[in-house]
């Protein structure tokens, strides 16, 4: 059995008369794993919470291979769409075992069905030795795991999770998150995940909105959000790094204080029309290099194990970050060298100074 | 120390009633046990059986519709169905027996629509077991709503969500998930609906049903056996004990079934057509029958009479009501003070042993309880009077059991739990660090009990007077059995002009005891509404705060 194609047009969700989600749009392929990412209040979980019908819409249409399940007009009842829900508290029913918790849904099929749809998720979930113990005797990782078994039990269309793993050890989280990828795609269930953690997004997710205000500002994979942000808000959600002013002089050359950056050398490149212009520079762009006749003085240094995070200030006061492997040791207050290396580079017009 | 000896002291009736089952009572329970206990065993637990089934089927489904349907009226509803606390069972069966009754005004109409005469035709007897377990029913079922609305508001919807997607319908939902989460609350609410239906006298003495009240009443008043009495006492308190331990289990349980944060869902259901019909009537039914049709009947027989009934003796009857419920409300909230105080300075094992032994009380019958304590009252005068007599020649007579004090006593040992309860709950507001950081500003103990404990319990305090207060003024049996001889209070005289056949001349009094109720139901309907306003000016839980900022 195959999960179908979810697919938004256009959703609009108001919640006591504001609007929470703004015309939204995208499309998540059978099997597929799409995580909704933005900070709290953004309308992520409205916009899940529609999906699942739990929200009506106000305008536009949500739709399973074609068919619309969701519109201002027509909404089928929760209990028919066949989606799962996993949520932020887990919301595990505390009057029944694991084992009821999982066959609530499977009331419809057989006991000789329902027993081996159990042990296929308990063995999946590695949860078998807690079938019979009672949700309040479980973890929070062992609770997250039951929930999930729970809602994909009845194969549903879709698997909707909230925040799935919010309530757990960051330690745990990235883990887990993998793993459950990996029982996802094992099921071969269409999933929408919403988070506000772009490392549980990066491991579980296929592609991932970033959504900001209600809207979405750009639905694509983890490596080009982080390398190609469309948007100056996408990149600044988006891992670390800082905005350093450039020049456009000519056709494929940038200047900066860090030197002058030949943009044939990079991919995809787009020069956003405007003489001045604002560069994205992760901290794996500036490269340590002692040789180099730019310097910058060390202000921070974060240890990360393998490598330290330096931030840098420049002699104009503007500050940069950059990777170095951790036997490069520089003390606070020193100058470094440093060389821009970069692959990836995006432009956007530069920022009125307010 | 002496808060050990005052929980003792409150606890002598339990002692005394549960030690009479060793003492022998000659003929008499021979007697009780050929005749008549079987009857009272038996009446009992079909009254028992017959009200759970009342308050169950009058209480849960209300609760339910009012906490997760929106519906004209709704809101009104939720705290209408808190009303039929303020009547007491006694005040009802008068009601709908003078309404029902062959002479009352439904009969006499139907009789004259059809021209029939009495014996003609069928009409159900209010004064039954029958009539007794609806009237029961009307007035006890808003502890089991109270509890089970509480029990549904606390779910946090995403466990109905939950099931939702999982493909249960509204109301597969409610039966597979709400009502077993709910299922501890309500058994809590339907043990204290049970021990006030095995403590009611009125009701069942009125409609002429042998039970164990009534039984224990007449073994104390018609065979004058103290120790039958007691012993009877006894076995209703093995009933009692039953209800004791399946509420605290249930509360126990209730901890188990916490479904964590409370997370209504943002749009809750709405009604139409059929469905809203039957919503009013389930929810409006429980109102109007258990307290807006008994409550009018009151008003009307009140204005037939009300020029016999503002005289100087109902201002007597008033005066001492008054007087009792005050002087046992004061004495309550001071003992009260003085024992969650205790328990707080001195935290010990013995200190909350001593709360709890208390605590008991308010399980007890206020017919065991009148037993327990006239016993060894009784003997204490006998002692003191002889005493008196051999030394100074004096006849004390009956100094203590035929006083205001003895009554006064009872009222303490039952309702003392109701002001321990509210005081506790007030200084539990205040927790510890909160005295630890007055002390540290230089507050001496008793600049800190006049700045910091007394404006934060104020609102406790006046609410445990006020809970004991109302209490006493309602009380029936305990007051039967100890008044002193030709002390009437506004309940007596109730019960008196009710079992004279003179409905319409009780309604006075009735009516003012329903008034002094409605206070404290008022007071309740408030703190409900609060409860269930507050969501919505507070953040929401967990799953719905991205919105809510």
């Amino acid at each position: 059995m195959t999960s179908p194609a979810l697919q938004l047009d256009n959703v609009s969700v108001h919640l006591g008369g504001k609007l929470i989600v703004d015309s939204v749009s995208f499309r998540v392929p059978a099997g597929g794993i799409g995580c909704l990412l933005g900070a709290s209040g953004c309308g992520k979980t409205t916009l899940l919470r529609a999906i699942a019908g739990f929200e009506p819409v106000s305008s536009g249409s949500v739709a399973l291979d074609g068919l619309p399940i969701s519109t201002p007009i027509k909404m089928l009842d929760i209990e028919k769409r066949r989606v799962g829900m996993v949520f932020q508290d887990h919301s595990l029913f505390p009057h029944l075992s694991v084992r009821q918790n999982i066959a609530f849904g499977l009331q419809s099929m057989s006991v000789a069905k329902r027993e081996a749809r159990i042990d296929e998720l308990a063995s999946l979930l590695a949860i078998g030795e807690l079938l019979d113990a009672f949700p309040h005797r479980l973890s929070g990782g062992q609770q997250q795991r039951v929930a999930i078994a729970r809602a994909m039990a009845p194969r549903p269309e879709v698997l909707l999770l909230d925040e799935p793993f919010s309530s757990l050890d960051v330690e745990l989280r990235e883990q887990l998150a993998r793993e459950i990828r990996g029982v996802l795609k094992h099921e071969g269930v269409t999933a929408i995940l919403v988070s506000h953690n772009q490392f549980e997004a990066f491991a579980m997710a296929d592609e991932i909105g970033v959504i900001k205000g209600g809207k979405l500002l750009q639905w694509d994979n983890a490596f080009n959000l982080y390398h190609t942000p469309a948007s100056l808000a996408v990149a600044d959600f988006i891992g670390e790094g800082v905005l350093i002013d450039g020049r456009a002089v000519g056709e494929h050359t940038v200047e900066t204080e860090l030197g002058v950056i030949d943009t044939r050398q990079i991919q995809d490149f787009n020069l956003p029309g405007t003489t001045d212009i604002s560069l994205l520079l992760r901290p794996d762009d500036v490269f340590h290099d002692d040789a180099s006749p730019t310097k910058a003085r060390v202000v921070e240094k974060a240890f990360r194990g393998a490598v330290f995070l330096y931030t840098l200030e420049l002699d104009s006061g503007k500050r940069v970050l950059s990777l170095a492997p951790s036997h490069h040791d520089h003390a606070i207050g020193e100058p470094m060298g440093i060389r821009l290396d970069v692959e990836h580079l995006v432009a956007f017009p530069k920022l009125p100074v307010v | 120390m002496s808060l050990l000896i005052l929980s003792m002291l409150l606890a002598t009736p339990i002692v005394v009633v549960v030690s009479s089952v060793f003492f022998s009572a000659g003929d008499i329970w021979t007697h009780l046990l050929d005749t008549v206990l079987t009857r009272y065993a038996r009446n009992s637990l079909l009254l028992v059986a017959g009200v759970s089934v009342g308050v169950l089927a009058l209480g849960i489904l209300p609760a339910w519709l009012v906490t997760v349907y929106r519906f004209p009226g709704s809101k009104i509803l939720e705290w209408a169905l808190l009303l039929p606390l303020a009547i007491p069972a006694y005040i009802i069966a008068y009601t709908y027996t003078g309404m029902l009754d062959v002479a009352g005004p439904l009969q006499s109409a139907l009789r004259e629509a059809f021209e029939w005469r009495y014996g003609d035709y069928w009409f159900p007897e209010i004064r039954s077991l029958g009539g007794a377990i609806s009237m029961l029913s009307l007035v006890f079922y808003p502890y089991v709503y109270l509890l089970a609305r509480a029990a549904f508001a606390e779910q946090s919807g995403s466990v109905m969500e939950a099931a939702r997607s999982l493909g249960c319908s509204q109301h597969s939902a409610f039966v597979r998930v709400a009502l077993p989460l709910a299922r501890p609350a309500i058994v809590v609410g339907l043990s204290i609906a049970l021990m006030e239906t095995l403590a009611d006298y009125g009701t069942v003495q009125y409609f002429g049903i042998s039970t164990f009240t009534t039984g224990i009443y007449r073994t104390w008043n018609g065979l004058g056996s103290s120790v039958g009495a007691a012993q009877l006492s006894a076995l209703l308190l093995g009933f009692v004990f039953v209800l004791v331990s399946l509420e605290a289990w249930s509360r126990q349980q209730s901890q188990f079934f916490n479904t964590g944060v409370r997370n209504r869902p943002s749009t809750p259901g709405t009604l139409r057509g059929p469905s809203l019909c039957l919503a009013y009537a389930v929810c409006g039914l429980p109102v109007l029958l258990g307290f807006v049709v008994p409550f009018m009947q009151l008003l009307v027989w009140a204005s037939i009479t009300y020029d016999t009934i503002l005289t100087r003796d109902f201002a007597g009857y008033l005066f001492n009501s008054v007087t009792l419920a005050a002087i046992t409300a004061i004495a309550a909230l001071g003992l009260a003070l003085f024992i969650a105080y205790g328990k707080r300075v001195f935290p010990s094992k013995l200190t909350r042993a001593s709360s709890r032994l208390v605590g008991l009380g308010y399980a007890l019958p206020g017919t065991v309880v009148a037993i327990g304590v006239l016993v060894p009252f009784a003997w204490l005068d006998n002692r003191l009077s002889e005493f008196m007599v051999a030394t100074f020649d004096y006849n004390t007579g009956l100094l203590l059991s035929g006083t205001v004090f003895i009554l006064v006593f009872a009222y303490l040992v039952r309702f003392l739990p109701i002001a321990l309860n509210t005081v506790d709950a007030g200084l539990a507001k205040i927790r510890p660090s909160m005295d630890e950081t007055g002390r540290s500003m230089g507050f001496s103990p008793a600049a800190l009990l006049r700045r910091v404990h007394i404006p934060i319990m104020r609102g406790s305090l006046a609410t445990a007077l006020l809970l004991v207060f109302v209490d006493v003024l309602k009380e029936l049996p305990a007051t039967l059995l100890l008044r002193p001889f030709n002390f009437n209070t506004l309940a007596i005289r109730t019960y008196e002009l009710a079992n004279e056949e003179r409905l319409a001349d009780a309604a006075g009094p009735a009516l003012a005891i329903v008034l002094a109720s409605l206070i404290p139901v008022i007071l309740l309907s408030r703190t409900l509404r609060q409860a269930g306003e507050a969501p919505s000016s507070l953040p929401q839980g967990s799953s719905t705060s991205d919105e809510s900022k």
